[in-house]
């Protein structure tokens, strides 16, 4: 029998499910409840072993179909779908004898996403054009330092409001990391992923040189951008909650992903970096100039991972650490593979990993007998077997990471 | 070409009695990468204010000024240089491998369990018992991403950094209070000290040079041997440089990406276990290497080339090791050197920069070898 | 008649090449002007120069009797230039539409608006006679509709002069008929269009003028009334040609090669072989015609192991080597000369030496054991290069310094200084000047003659025509008809290749399916 990708995720689901089911049967008490809580909806309890075992089976369910070929073009949504439920089975295993809210994880999981989910922006608007980006961590990384820089420089003379410029030096370095990136891929030739490469060793040293020479002797924690309640719609129930209560990184992201789409899509400028990602030398016969385009969209993918790196070091912590970006950048390229080089399909995944970290830190919080560092663990694990998944089923670009020749 | 140079195939210095002129002028760009990325950390010191001579002055003097000086050098580039043969061999296989880091934790991981857990063994058998199974815990560590690239075509880049993630965590969990290795009777998290019996010797004493040096000086020569002489290294270098051409031709690409990264984790993980067996004797759970990235730098620098990477790893090691008496001297921060080193990177991937520079003519260019582009099929 | 286009003294260089030597070129409005020659003789170079991809080294343009310069495909488009290339410069993922309004979008306050696109689309369709659907979706369209979709592309741009460039390289014969018509149906509308061929009886179907080039310069200028193909055939090569390969009579013996109802994917799982039968017997050469696209790539790669066969059998001498690697199939005996050298043919970073062993250095006396053995590698690589007559500096060279037709060469060598039974020719001259297919061709003739069996399977019909002892054309991933080569016409063939059979039985016997 050929292993084909189908078949390891239906076995992976179908050994996942009947662990989760024997484990629940067996070892949880079946007294024990869990507390759901809805927002302001208020809270039910469900019984935290037969709902375990419930969602075992179903998992292993779903494996077996996939294993035997079942789902065909109905795989992902299915598998995605288990996917959460067993999320939601982690929560009510975690918050056994306590309580979870979901209203309170879903925000938390659109704040997580934020980073990731700007990150795969990034990698989209690039690798829509043609240029690979393994650099967006190091843009994030970069982008978190200056920002952060700024901000506490400039916060003497303008006190709060500072963190405005700052966050616009934080965008602005994003743009320049990605202008480097552009002259070595398209002036250069550079192998596209080693010039990444280069950008992201570049931010590490420049990021903690800049680190223990300036900032460490005025090391505080600082100002962080503020939470904006949008009028009116921050009091819908549940959707109020999760989306309109939120500090401003947030908001631009969720308008990002929109206006990245329509760009891409609905544009003529979106039509000819779509031709430029896909066939530049079918491009540069109809006039089209493929450096050009390329520059201003990988720059403009820049942006937006420099203002993924404001939300590390402006809007989240409010000072900055040394590789405190743990990875995003990464796990953005996972989501935008997950979304196939979509806007909305990359945002989904983004909320995914986001969702992961959000039930990370909830597991912390209930002090679950997990190790921390298996818990952290888990959005690394989630990016190699979402990758192991999914590449293949997904089409990038065709010219994605081939530098064009101009004869 | 005369029969008399046949001889000589796959060293490097046939080559360049072939083309002469152009090879100069290509040997020179390695250096002039160096040369440009220091003149740039010039200006960065510059700009902070810092004094330029005082600090590479410090900078050469750290590292060459003296006995124990050349000593820690060289104590530094064993590990870069078995790392960036690890590096280096995935290159030639059309594979970039980031996870030296990965590989070399779970290397010093496996080594020190075998140093400090067996007991009651002489030294000629515990010591290369423990060395081995560094040595496999580094090779199943490069194994899984080649395997999931061989298999599934998953980009090795993401995985191996995944991966990378995975052992310092795992590493954390392991060694830090509470957990499964760590030695309770320390006030820091750190394992057991090894035995003497898997300790590798000093060479010089009182100086930490150990015999880890002579693994990697090994390692150089079995790897260049592996590369051009066997009938292995002939496939993993037509990989490398086309995989279509080599699959037609009867040669088994997946089973090549599997045995180039496993062999790359080997590199990797005998740089970790030469580590904890000849330096630290534990696994502290502050164990930070940062070999990942400098072995790739230092396996671009060589060109892939396995003769020259140890060369490339003396200069790294000047580099790192002269920055202490350089923040010193100076009063710049050794972070410098990671800038720096991240030009380095970028000049000597982008020669283009340098020969524009520096007004080299660009020759006609035949890649050796051809890096995946994209994300797989 | 007034000239749409001059070209005069147009001199370009490139490294060791000097592709055009100046060269003038008159073209006259509403006139089909051909541009023939070979292979390498400056055509594309010439046209690459008016449509502004390369810059001249010396020479004017003139259009319209005005000096015209054109920096770039952007000045071309401007001053009325259209160019269809050889290899279609479309977008598979779009659609025909937004496709054929790239670069000049129409939007509708920044929004583009596809259903204007398409109804402008319909309305050129229409004018000239090219019928396309603006919304299907250019990968889904067969080739013949894509060349439309670059025809109204370049018109949508305006233009007043057409360069098609190997337009009927991937067309049926019928399909080319078809474009001949609209080719004639522009020009009496008054567009001025420069046809690039190397294919004579083209030539005489619908050029009004053609001028030859050969080795980059202006060989000569003439009329189809003027001239006759074996005239051409001379401007063009500089020498009188034969034209046909001459072979004895084949001596068939038994079936080396049997293939039973074979099925193979595509890449994007689609079935592209679909239910193949066919067997090769020592000493005969079976030809497989078809135009491109048609499974022929997939074909091959499955009965070389390259690719995994989805159904059926494939038997070489009596063994079933349906599942088998290619290694286990290379040592049964069977060579093959690859579609694309440089894809699967060759590692162009190896010194030549290397690559005569691509597929056999594991064995004495190349390697004992692990241990590689340089010399007898050298030994061999000098002994073959004297022999196939490669030319080359050294056995160091790297094998990307040669010549397409010395690479050709080299793969050629190297498949053939093995013990052969079988060898799968895939397009072996594809690109090549005449005297490397000629020399190619012998040598194929040379293997039959030895008692090898020959699968070749190629899109010039003349090639099939001239080396095969049977003939099966390829269409859609079956086989529709095949015939002993002796009664095959090119009339025939190109029917079954548009996928039109004739009267069942009609066209030969059926005993290969």
């Amino acid at each position: 029998m050929r292993l084909t990708r189908p078949k390891v995720l239906g076995i992976t689901f179908l050994v996942l499910g009947i662990l989760l089911s024997l484990y629940s049967a067996a070892r949880i008490d079946p007294a024990q409840r869990t507390t759901l809580g809805v927002g302001t909806l208020g809270t039910r309890d469900v019984p935290a072993q037969a709902s375990l075992v419930l969602i075992g089976l179903i998992t292993s369910l779903s494996g077996i179909l996939a294993l035997f070929d079942r789902l065909r073009r109905a795989l992902a949504p299915t598998l995605v779908t288990v996917a959460l439920l067993d999320m939601l089975a982690l929560m009510i295993w975690a918050a056994r004898g306590s309580s979870v809210d979901l209203v309170g994880m879903l925000a938390a999981s659109l704040r997580m996403a934020t980073p990731i989910a700007l990150g795969s922006l990034a990698g989209i608007w690039c690798e829509r054009s043609g240029v690979i980006n393994i650099g967006i961590e190091g843009m994030m990384l970069a982008a978190a330092a200056f920002g952060f820089a700024v901000n506490l420089y400039l916060s003497q003379w303008l006190g709060p409001r500072a963190i405005w410029i700052g966050l616009l030096a934080a965008v602005l370095t994003g743009g320049l990391m990605a202008f480097f990136h552009a002259v070595l891929s398209i002036r250069f030739k550079t192998d596209q992923i080693i010039s990444g490469t280069a950008i992201n060793i570049l931010a590490v040293g420049a990021s903690g040189f800049l680190r223990r020479a300036y900032l460490v002797k005025a090391y505080f924690v600082g100002e962080i951008l503020p939470i904006v309640n949008v009028p009116l719609l921050a009091d819908i129930p549940i959707l109020g909650a999760i989306f309109f209560q939120n500090r401003p990184i947030v908001y631009m992201m969720l308008i990002l992903v929109v206006l990245t789409n329509f760009i891409l899509f609905f544009t003529a400028w979106g039509l000819r970096t779509r031709a430029v990602g896909e066939h530049p030398l079918a491009a540069d016969t109809v006039g089209i100039d493929v450096f050009k385009t390329r520059y201003v969209n990988v720059v403009i993918g820049g942006l937006m991972a420099g203002l993924a790196g404001g939300w590390f070091s402006l809007e989240t912590v409010g000072s900055f650490e040394d590789l405190m970006t743990g990875g995003k950048g990464f796990i953005a390229l996972a989501a935008m593979i997950f979304g196939n080089w979509t806007p909305y399909g990359a945002f989904m995944g983004a909320l995914l990993f986001g969702f992961a970290e959000a039930l990370e830190i909830k597991l912390q919080i209930l002090d679950a007998p997990i190790p921390h560092q298996f818990l952290t663990m888990v959005p690394y694990f989630a990016t190699m077997v979402v990758l192991a998944g999914l590449i293949g089923r997904t089409v990038p670009p065709a010219a994605d990471g081939r530098p064009y020749e101009k004869q | 070409m005369t029969a008399e140079a046949g001889k000589h195939r796959g060293i490097p210095w046939r080559k360049w009695v072939a083309a002469w002129s152009q090879r100069v002028s290509d040997l020179a760009i390695p250096f002039l990468a160096v040369f440009t990325a220091l003149a740039i950390g010039a200006v960065v010191i510059w700009a902070s204010g810092a004094s330029v001579p005082k600090a590479y002055q410090g900078l050469f003097e750290g590292a060459l000024g003296s006995p124990r000086g050349i000593a820690e050098t060289l104590v530094i580039a064993t590990p870069y240089t078995l790392a960036g043969l690890a590096v280096a061999l995935g290159f030639r296989c059309g594979l970039f491998n980031i996870g030296a880091e990965g590989q070399f934790y779970l290397g010093a991981l496996f080594a020190v369990w075998v140093g400090y857990s067996v007991k009651g063994l002489p030294i000629f058998v515990h010591l290369p018992l423990a060395i081995l199974v560094g040595a496999l815990g580094g090779a199943l560590w490069g194994a899984i991403p080649g395997f999931l690239k061989a298999r599934l075509g998953t980009h090795e880049v993401i995985n191996t950094i995944m991966m990378n993630y995975i052992a310092v965590l795992m590493v954390d969990w392991l060694v830090n209070r509470k957990g499964p290795m760590w030695d309770s009777t320390s006030t820091v998290p750190r394992t057991p000290y090894i035995l003497p019996t898997a300790t590798l010797p000093q060479l010089v004493p009182p100086y930490r040079l150990h015999a880890g040096l002579l693994i990697a000086i090994a390692a150089v020569f079995v790897v260049y041997w592996l590369l051009w002489k066997t009938t292995l290294g002939f496939e993993i270098r037509a990989v490398g440089a086309n995989p279509s051409a080599a699959k037609y031709a009867g040669m088994s690409v997946t089973r090549n990406f599997v045995l180039a990264m496993t062999f790359s984790g080997v590199l990797a993980g005998l740089a970790g276990a030469g580590e904890v067996l000849g330096l630290n004797r534990t696994l502290p759970a502050a164990f930070v290497s940062g070999y990942g990235f400098d072995s790739i730098a230092i396996a671009l620098l060589a060109k892939s080339h396995p003769l020259f990477v140890p060369f490339a790893a003396i200069l790294w090691a000047i580099l790192r090791n002269g920055a202490g008496l350089m923040q010193i001297r100076a009063g710049i921060s050794v972070d410098l050197i990671s800038i720096v080193q991240a030009l380095v990177i970028a000049f000597v991937a982008a020669d283009e920069i340098i020969r524009w520079l520096y007004r080299i003519g660009k020759k006609e260019e035949i890649k050796e070898v051809v890096f995946t582009r994209g994300w797989g099929r | 008649m007034a000239l749409a286009l001059e070209m005069k003294g147009i001199t370009k260089r490139f490294p060791g090449v000097l592709a055009n030597d100046h060269i003038s070129f008159q073209l006259e409005k509403g006139e089909i002007h051909c541009l023939l020659g070979e292979n390498g003789a400056g055509k594309t170079t010439l046209m690459n120069i008016l449509y502004g991809l390369y810059r001249p080294d010396e020479g004017q343009i003139f259009l319209d009797s005005r000096e015209a310069h054109i920096r770039s495909p952007h000045d071309a488009i401007a001053q009325g230039i259209g160019m269809v290339h050889q290899h279609f410069m479309l977008i598979p993922v779009m659609t025909v539409a937004e496709n054929v309004i790239l670069g000049m979008e129409i939007t509708h306050r920044g929004v583009l608006d596809r259903s204007e696109a398409a109804r402008r689309i319909r309305e050129f369709s229409h004018q000239y006679g090219l019928d396309v659907d603006p919304t299907a979706y250019v990968k889904d369209l067969p080739v013949g509709l894509q060349q439309r979709g670059e025809i109204v592309k370049a018109l949508y741009r305006g233009a007043d002069v057409l360069i098609l460039d190997e337009p009927t390289a991937v067309l049926t014969p019928q399909e080319s008929e078809e474009l001949f018509r609209i080719m004639r149906s522009l020009a009496g509308q008054g567009k001025s269009i420069i046809f690039i061929t190397h294919k004579l009886k083209e030539v005489f179907a619908v050029a009004d003028r053609i001028t030859v080039l050969r080795d980059g310069r202006v060989a000569g200028v003439t009329t189809p009334k003027e001239a006759t193909e074996a005239r051409l055939a001379a401007m063009m090569v500089g020498r009188e040609v034969i034209l046909s390969v001459e072979k004895k009579p084949a001596q068939m013996g038994d079936v080396v090669l049997k293939v039973e109802d074979l099925q193979v994917r595509d890449d994007r799982g689609y079935m592209a072989v679909d239910g193949i039968s066919l067997e090769v017997h020592a000493g005969g050469i079976l030809g497989i015609a078809g135009v491109q696209g048609n499974g022929q790539t997939e074909l091959v790669e499955a009965l070389t192991g390259l690719r995994p066969v989805a159904g059926g059998k494939v038997v070489i001498l009596g063994d079933d080597v349906t599942a088998d690697r290619p290694r286990e199939i290379i040592e049964q005996g069977v060579a093959h000369i690859p579609e694309d050298r440089h894809k699967h043919g060759l590692v162009l970073s190896f010194p030549l030496a290397d690559n005569l062993v691509l597929s056999t250095y594991y064995r004495p006396p190349f390697a004992y054991g692990v241990a590689i053995n340089n010399d007898a590698i050298d030994e061999n690589g000098r002994r073959l290069i004297a022999e196939f007559d490669v030319r080359t500096p050294s056995v160091y060279s790297l094998a990307g310094t040669l010549s397409g037709g010395n690479q050709q060469k080299l793969i050629v060598a190297r498949e053939f200084s093995r013990p052969i039974k079988l060898l799968i020719a895939a397009q072996p001259t594809r690109g090549l000047d005449v005297g490397s297919t000629e020399f190619i061709h012998q040598r194929l003739v040379q293997r039959r003659d030895a008692g090898c069996a020959v699968l070749l399977v190629s899109v010039e019909l003349d090639e099939i025509m001239s080396l095969s002892d049977r003939i099966a054309v390829i269409y859609r991933g079956k086989i529709i008809g095949s015939m002993p080569a002796d009664k095959a016409t090119p009339e025939m063939l190109g029917l079954l290749m548009a996928g039109i059979k004739e009267t069942e039985g009609s066209a030969g016997d059926r005993s290969d399916r």
